[in-house]
């Protein structure tokens, strides 16, 4: 079911709608919030709480509203405020507390066949999530909605409150933050 | 002999999602069930120590929506889900404050708040229901003085239909509810034989109520207050028996020269025959 037969299913039934909502979205929002916070524990809690405040407003909202919403920004306005309000009440280390291949969150990579590709897939998963965690805030929040989550830059625009050259911006910097912090003989097959 | 060498993320602002397919990850399992039991559209069912013995407990993020006793968990879920039409789950245990507040109204407190998820019932189902949660642990009102409380004296009958589809018995105390000539009458959770276990296990005497409801004693009066009360209100159990009067009617005690409690109401019943 795409976004638009959502919004207009919503609108008429959320009750019998919601749980599709969820299946289609819960994976972006707990992506988000997990790279966003580096911390799967407190990723499942704000994609819980995102998607239950999400269902508590569309109950209060007109149909034409529903009707009107763009599901993609709006979910991840809803995490990315959650985010921001924990950071702020408890400040989070720039580096996850355990690496999370460890802790069995991680899904196993695609090609399960060749265990030399897994490993190289989840050491790289590892490195970039530490590496993007190091990222300040303004820079790592529109990498994340714009890679790891695929936001337009309209999108994104949208989810920060901030002119599309603006956001632009800070994904590029932020990308380019990331290009220099890998060592150099990966440089340039990473950004090729 | 050469390996491939694995896929590498690519960093390119031009491409949208260049770095999902390394660091995007699915949630567990456990979140879209958590999500749809927070706004009430799956339940958990957990069991708890009653007087009647081990019931089930339906919950979701809305409140209690279901006791019942039954066999096991899996037919207490399954009736509980064909009843409501929500995926329901067993759980090991209720959330600790639910499991807390149910046990401490269980044991009497009267301003315990417990949450209930009543969707889909009647305005005159939840209005029954309500009523039924003034009446205090260890005293017991006739069906005609609920009826009479929320505006509907004249159903008597339909006061006793809702209360047999009340969903959470126990919590609503639909087993302090009785007959207007005073006998115990039916019970939905197991029939009256729980009945007269639970109001026991309340501290009062099942059988020594029918008695007086047989006798005639529908209510209970005394000589130094000149006030007439529900047999069993607070009010009219601390009277001595020296002092102590029964009435058939309010009418009766009215003409005595006694008037009804203002704590138990006794008025209901001229209103409700």
């Amino acid at each position: 079911m795409d976004d638009s037969e959502l919004t207009d299913r919503l609108s008429r039934d959320l009750d019998g709608t919601f749980e599709h909502l969820v299946e289609a979205h819960v994976d972006r929002c707990f992506s988000i919030a997990l790279r966003v916070l580096g911390n799967p524990h407190d990723a499942e809690e704000v994609a819980q709480d995102a998607l239950v405040r999400a269902y508590r407003a569309l109950g209060g909202y007109e149909p034409q509203r529903i009707r009107e919403l763009r599901l993609r920004a709006w979910l991840a306005t809803i995490v990315v405020n959650l985010c921001r309000n924990r950071v702020r009440r408890h400040p989070v280390p720039t580096t996850p507390i355990e690496p999370l291949v460890e802790t069995g969150r991680e899904p196993a990579a695609s090609d399960a066949s060749d265990p030399a590709r897994i490993a190289s897939v989840a050491a790289d998963r590892e490195r970039l999530a530490g590496l993007l965690a190091t990222l300040p805030d303004r820079y790592r929040i529109p990498v994340v909605l714009r890679h790891v989550d695929d936001l337009s830059y309209a999108e994104l625009a949208e989810v920060l409150g901030r002119p599309e050259g603006t956001v632009k911006a800070q994904v590029s910097r932020g990308l380019a933050m990331l290009r220099a912090a890998l060592p150099a003989n990966e440089l340039e097959e990473l950004t090729a | 002999m050469s390996t491939i060498p694995a896929p590498r993320p690519r960093l390119s602002d031009d491409l949208p999602g260049g770095l999902h397919d390394v660091l995007a990850t699915p949630a567990p399992i456990h979140v879209r069930e958590q999500v749809l039991v927070d706004v009430g559209l799956a339940d958990r069912m957990a069991p708890i120590d009653s007087p009647l013995g081990t019931l089930w407990v339906a919950w979701n993020g809305r409140g209690v929506s279901e006791v019942e006793q039954a066999e096991n968990g899996a037919e207490a879920a399954a009736r509980h889900e064909a009843w409501t039409g929500r995926r329901t789950t067993i759980a090991d245990a209720l959330p600790g404050h639910l499991a807390a507040t149910i046990e401490r109204r269980l044991a009497g407190e009267t301003h315990v708040r417990i949450p209930l998820d009543l969707r889909g019932r009647t305005e005159f189902e939840v209005a029954v229901w309500t009523k039924a949660l003034e009446i205090p642990r260890g005293e017991v009102r006739p069906y005609g003085w609920i009826a009479a409380e929320i505006g509907r004296p004249k159903a008597v009958r339909a006061v006793g239909t809702a209360l047999g589809h009340n969903p959470v018995p126990l919590i609503v105390p639909c087993h302090r509810v009785v007959r207007t000539d005073g006998t115990i009458g039916q019970y939905s959770l197991g029939g009256p034989r729980n009945k007269r276990t639970i109001l026991a296990a309340e501290g009062l005497d099942p059988v020594a109520l029918e008695d007086a409801a047989r006798r005639g004693e529908r209510l209970s009066g005394s000589t130094t207050t000149k006030i007439a009360c529900w047999p069993t209100c607070r009010h009219a159990r601390r009277v001595k028996d020296r002092y102590r009067v029964s009435f058939r009617s309010l009418r009766e005690a009215r003409a005595r020269g006694y008037r009804p409690c203002k704590v138990c109401r006794p008025t209901a019943i001229e209103a409700a025959a």
